[in-house]
């Protein structure tokens, strides 16, 4: 009867874990050292030579994880090695997409408007959203005034005033630029600015309250428009609402047309992508809309505290020219900034 | 906990198979609140500093003015960026760590494993506004982590993040536990040998688990195992009586361990 082979795990693989790791260790050391130096001064760039040395020593670890793996199964030791080995692999393989250095005027002048109109269709269903809400509050005003209360919230509880009333007060008032105009500003910028936050992050609930966001302001300032202008108080309102507005509210259009491209993502239309991979594509497109939104936002935050609340009558038809102006402006930025050149005519007939 | 996994399993192109354990909701929560006191504390001390210059200047008629409107304006301001910033500028300058998610030893990462990219990091923190809902009980955020399969908020999932346990631990000296002198088994070096021989490595793998992790055991849970190993081994192993009285169970397996980790080789 012939002897039973021996099993091929049986012998000979175990591995001496003490001399192992004692050999080994320096290894380990200085790739964590090299780990920490990294962390430390994360946009350092490492030169030629240690930047292969750090691949040799990730190599050799990682060599090292398999080998305490495979022949000893240690389990502090392979979690020790598992978190180094983790760590470099995140430095070595991470995105280089990212390095490219952020060029702000290049970024203004063409990413931001270029992107704006990759999506020109979630702008204007953001935008067509507004002022449907501002339809249907202006609608509501026509057949109940009495409602009025009801659609202004509570922290905008001035405008529940009759606008004349309001008018004739803001008219006889001395402007001071110090009284208080800072802090308004300051608290219109980031109240703003939240909001178009909001309305963009919340096109994560595929696009339902980016909708109802944007229909209830439209709301708001549908009632408020109609307000006004009932009351003949027109040029008063374009006189207020100009000059900021004309920056203001299309900074929360763009903060929703960012929300409508997440639900777009969400829902995965026309492609078979996974979730996370379609968020990739379009996370630098939502960066540049909400930046260019923000950048917008601070200057309407500006301009509303030192220019539209200024309520000269003699003033009025400069502060509509302005707002005027600065929306047309607006517009050609966003339609015309940013295009590439058309190449020249190939046609040699 | 919908099909929950405590860890990210990484294949590497090298063919390196290894895996991160992700942070619990519980430790991402006391990390947040961590973070929530510094950011307090942040606006607390930058609303004295405030106060104190408008205090200083306001003896100064057209100066104190000025200094006190600019001074409440730039406090709005800054507290907005704090509240806003604070995440992203420590997640982005100190690798995926706030001061809450250092002392909680968490890191954000890539989902892949990756390092944090800039429009990662601006991403998660902007969706914190989501999470934070309603009205900041971190109620949407709270149910994504508890839902999704690997504890992602909606600020992650968008991000394409990840928060991780950092297991940067000083490896085990092993010295203590496998030491050759106080191995009475080493004056057989033939049985010890044999002894290597009929040990599989997913045995010593389990001596070797058993000797480093002993002190973590509760001690009747340490006595009943070290009882099944040493039974185990006793059995397997033909150590005479005289090396083997009036050794314990656990002294049996150290010796077990010494015998299979010391003096082996590949």
């Amino acid at each position: 009867m012939l002897p039973a082979a021996p099993s091929p795990i049986l012998t000979g693989v175990i591995l001496d874990v003490e001399k192992f790791i004692a050999r080994e260790r320096l290894f380990w050391d200085e790739l964590a050292g090299l780990l920490r130096l990294q962390d430390n001064q994360p946009d350092r760039r490492p030169p030629l030579e240690e930047a292969q040395r750090f691949y040799y020593l990730y190599q050799r670890v990682s060599s090292d994880l398999v080998k305490l793996k495979t022949f000893a199964g240690e389990a502090e030791t392979t979690r020790f090695l598992e978190g180094l080995v983790a760590r470099a692999y995140s430095r070595l393989h991470e995105d280089c997409g990212e390095r490219v250095p952020f060029r702000p005027w290049q970024w203004l002048t063409r990413a931001f408007p270029a992107t704006f109109r990759r999506h020109w269709i979630a702008f204007a269903l953001s935008c067509g959203t507004f002022w449907i809400g501002a339809a249907f509050g202006a609608a509501a005003l026509k057949l109940n005034y009495e409602s009025k209360t009801d659609f202004i919230p509570p922290q905008f509880s001035h405008l529940n005033e009759k606008p004349s009333k309001r008018v004739e007060r803001e008219e006889k008032q001395d402007f001071d630029a110090f009284q208080g105009r800072h802090a308004f500003s300051a608290q219109l910028m980031t109240h703003n600015t939240k909001v178009t936050i909001l309305t963009m992050v919340t096109g994560f609930l595929w696009g339902v309250f980016t909708l109802i966001l944007l229909f209830y302001n439209g709301t708001l300032i549908g009632v408020v428009i109609y307000d006004y202008l009932v009351d003949g108080q027109g040029t008063f309102l374009a006189a207020w609402l100009l000059p900021h507005g004309s920056f203001e509210l299309p900074a929360i259009f763009i903060g929703g047309q960012a929300g409508l491209v997440i639900a777009r993502t969400m829902f995965g239309w026309g492609t078979n992508l996974r979730l996370r991979q379609r968020f990739a594509r379009v996370r630098g497109d939502l960066l540049t809309l909400i930046g260019g939104a923000a950048l917008l936002l601070v200057w309407a935050g500006i301009v509303e505290s030192f220019l539209s609340q200024y309520h000269d009558p003699l003033f009025y038809p400069w502060k509509i020219g302005f707002g005027a102006v600065q929306l047309a402006a607006l517009a050609l930025f966003l339609s015309l900034c940013g295009r590439k050149p058309r190449p020249a005519s190939t046609d040699l007939d | 906990m919908l099909g929950k996994t405590t860890s990210l399993n990484i294949r590497t192109p090298e063919g390196v198979a290894f895996e991160i354990p992700i942070a619990s909701p519980f430790s991402r929560c006391l990390a947040l609140a961590i973070d929530t006191a510094v950011i307090v504390a942040l606006t607390i001390f930058l609303s004295q500093v405030m106060w104190a210059l408008s205090v200083m200047t306001s003896s100064i008629p057209t100066l104190g003015r000025v200094v006190g409107d600019f001074g409440s304006g730039a406090m709005v301001v800054m507290q907005f960026l704090v509240a806003t910033g604070y995440g992203m500028a420590t997640e982005w300058l100190w690798s995926g760590r706030t001061v809450g998610k250092r002392m909680m030893r968490l890191r954000v990462i890539d989902e892949r494993g990756l390092s944090l990219g800039l429009k990662q990091v601006v991403i998660r923190n902007l969706f914190r506004l989501l999470d934070m809902l309603p009205s900041m009980f971190y109620l949407l955020g709270g149910i994504s982590c508890l839902l999704t399969k690997r504890c992602q908020r909606l600020g992650d999932i968008a991000a394409g993040t990840l928060v991780i346990r950092e297991t940067e631990t000083a490896p085990p000296s092993l010295e203590e536990f496998v030491r050759a002198e106080r191995n009475s088994f080493a004056a057989m070096p033939h049985l010890e040998a044999r002894l290597r021989q009929r040990t599989t490595p997913e045995e010593a793998r389990l001596v070797l688990d058993a000797v480093t992790r002993r002190n973590e055991l509760d001690p009747g849970a340490r006595l009943e195992l070290f009882g099944q190993l040493a039974a185990y081994f006793r059995e397997r192993a033909e150590f005479p009586d005289e090396i083997t009285i009036g050794l314990s169970d656990e002294q049996y397996v150290r010796n077990v361990a010494a015998t299979l980790f010391h003096r082996a080789s590949v």
